[in-house]
């Protein structure tokens, strides 16, 4: 999603190719562009493969300077601030976010949950307080770096049984400013068809 | 004036790495030692969300997590690039930084504090992690080309601590039979002057972990005395 989102707010054109990702399913050009970690995304440009999202995204930023508007701020302290912050995403909120998800009822994910909430009300105060975006007036790197939950908060929602609008009402407003973006609106899938994907496959998975 | 000051932890290969990139630009800094059992109100104070070494601050903010930490050094203080320009090249070089820190460096990890039963396959998983590093390396000098960059800085536990506390505890995961290129790489990096400025004393590494193939009471409580702040392997991020 986010190598998606920053393709189109840097006005980029390119082909999106669908994986399979079953094991067994995987596309020769995927194996061949990632063999060492063997996943998704993968950007490739002019026949070089770019791997891991964050490194995409800084990536796209750099490769195509100048195009439109950074999205990483220039002052290198500012810049550390963003990463880091993409970093606790990465590390705190969808990892748990994927432990309440994945996780049968019980204590693990109770446990997941409670660090899920925390994560994410610590994200909003700190990170994004009233600001706009995150990357503050201007939608930046870090606002493609929390745009997956713009999807995934719903599933986290039901599955967690909480309400995102009673826990981080800021992020939720953020959210929905988000959602009407056109390169977020066009790369993000449905929260509601997102959260029936991901029941089937618990439920083919024997998790439900 | 400049003011640049590194709260860190001895034994910290996260804390090396920002040492020797403040080196490389050849930065003047406070180095302050902390006491990861009573932590100092300044290091809560900079670093609320993790409360971890190392904090790297400048003029008085606060930089945390030792990569965001590089990339801010490199980014600062533009002499010596640990880096590259091109941006293929950086995305690459970010990448194999990544690989040596969330897969290169927990597996080395475990086998230190492995029980002889976990050892093998514990070594297995770090021999298999090393050999995609070495095929990476492949004839260059340096990960970074002719001098060390971004991903040697980052991989600066392979290339002497672990040697170190390996040969100690008589494991052979990394030996020159079956990694030298890597093992000449370790060679070349532990005598650049950026780097042997900061390394750990050996002496006092190698009192501060457990003999071979402990039972579990011991392994953990080697890990306790050790006062770690990254989790023990079981638990790694």
């Amino acid at each position: 999603m986010r190598a998606r989102v920053a393709l189109e707010e840097k006005e980029i054109k390119y082909e999106h190719k669908h994986e399979d990702l079953d094991t067994g399913n995987k596309s020769e050009l995927l194996l061949k562009m990632n063999p060492i970690h063997k996943m998704i995304p993968v950007l490739i440009h002019n026949g070089k493969p770019v791997c891991e999202s964050l490194i995409i995204v800084e990536y796209i930023d750099e490769a195509w300077k100048g195009k439109t508007t950074s999205l990483l701020p220039s002052d290198p302290y500012e810049r550390a601030q963003a990463r880091f912050w993409a970093d606790f995403v990465d590390r705190k909120v969808y990892t748990y976010g994927r432990q309440v998800t994945w996780s049968r009822k019980g204590e693990e994910q109770e446990a997941a949950k409670i660090g899920l909430i925390s994560s994410i009300k610590t994200l909003e105060e700190e990170a994004l307080g009233d600001k706009l975006y995150f990357g503050g007036e201007k939608f930046g790197y870090l606002d493609v770096a929390v745009i997956g939950l713009c999807s995934w908060m719903y599933t986290y929602e039901i599955v967690g049984k909480f309400s995102a609008e009673i826990e981080c009402p800021k992020l939720m407003a953020w959210a929905k400013r988000c959602m009407e973006r056109d390169s977020v609106s066009k790369s993000l899938p449905e929260p509601d068809k997102l959260y029936k994907g991901i029941m089937e496959l618990k439920m083919s998975f024997g998790l439900e | 004036m400049e003011e640049v000051k590194l709260f860190g932890y001895w034994v910290s290969p996260f804390c090396r790495s920002v040492e020797i990139a403040l080196n490389i630009k050849g930065i003047q800094y406070e180095y302050i030692e902390e006491d990861l059992t009573n932590k100092s109100p300044q290091l809560l104070q900079y670093n609320p969300v993790y409360k971890k070494i190392p904090v790297l601050l400048h003029n008085g903010k606060p930089i945390v997590e030792s990569m965001v930490i590089l990339e801010y050094i490199d980014e600062t203080w533009k002499n010596n690039p640990i880096l590259p320009e091109d941006p293929f090249e950086k995305a690459r070089a970010r990448f194999w930084a990544n690989f040596v820190d969330q897969k290169c460096f927990p597996a080395l990890w475990k086998t230190i504090w492995s029980t002889s039963e976990q050892y093998e396959q514990n070594k297995a998983e770090a021999l298999e992690r090393l050999k995609v590093l070495e095929n990476e390396l492949g004839g260059k000098r340096f990960f970074g080309g002719d001098s060390i960059g971004m991903v040697d800085i980052v991989a600066n536990f392979i290339g002497f601590s672990f040697r170190t506390i390996q040969e100690a505890l008589k494991l052979d995961v990394f030996t020159e039979d079956n990694f030298p290129k890597l093992w000449e790489w370790a060679e070349n990096f532990a005598n650049c002057s950026p780097v042997k400025k900061c390394l750990p004393p050996q002496d006092k590494l190698i009192a501060n972990f457990p003999p071979a193939y402990m039972g579990k009471t011991l392994v953990s409580s080697f890990q306790s005395r050790l006062q770690l702040q990254f989790h023990p392997p079981a638990a790694a991020k």
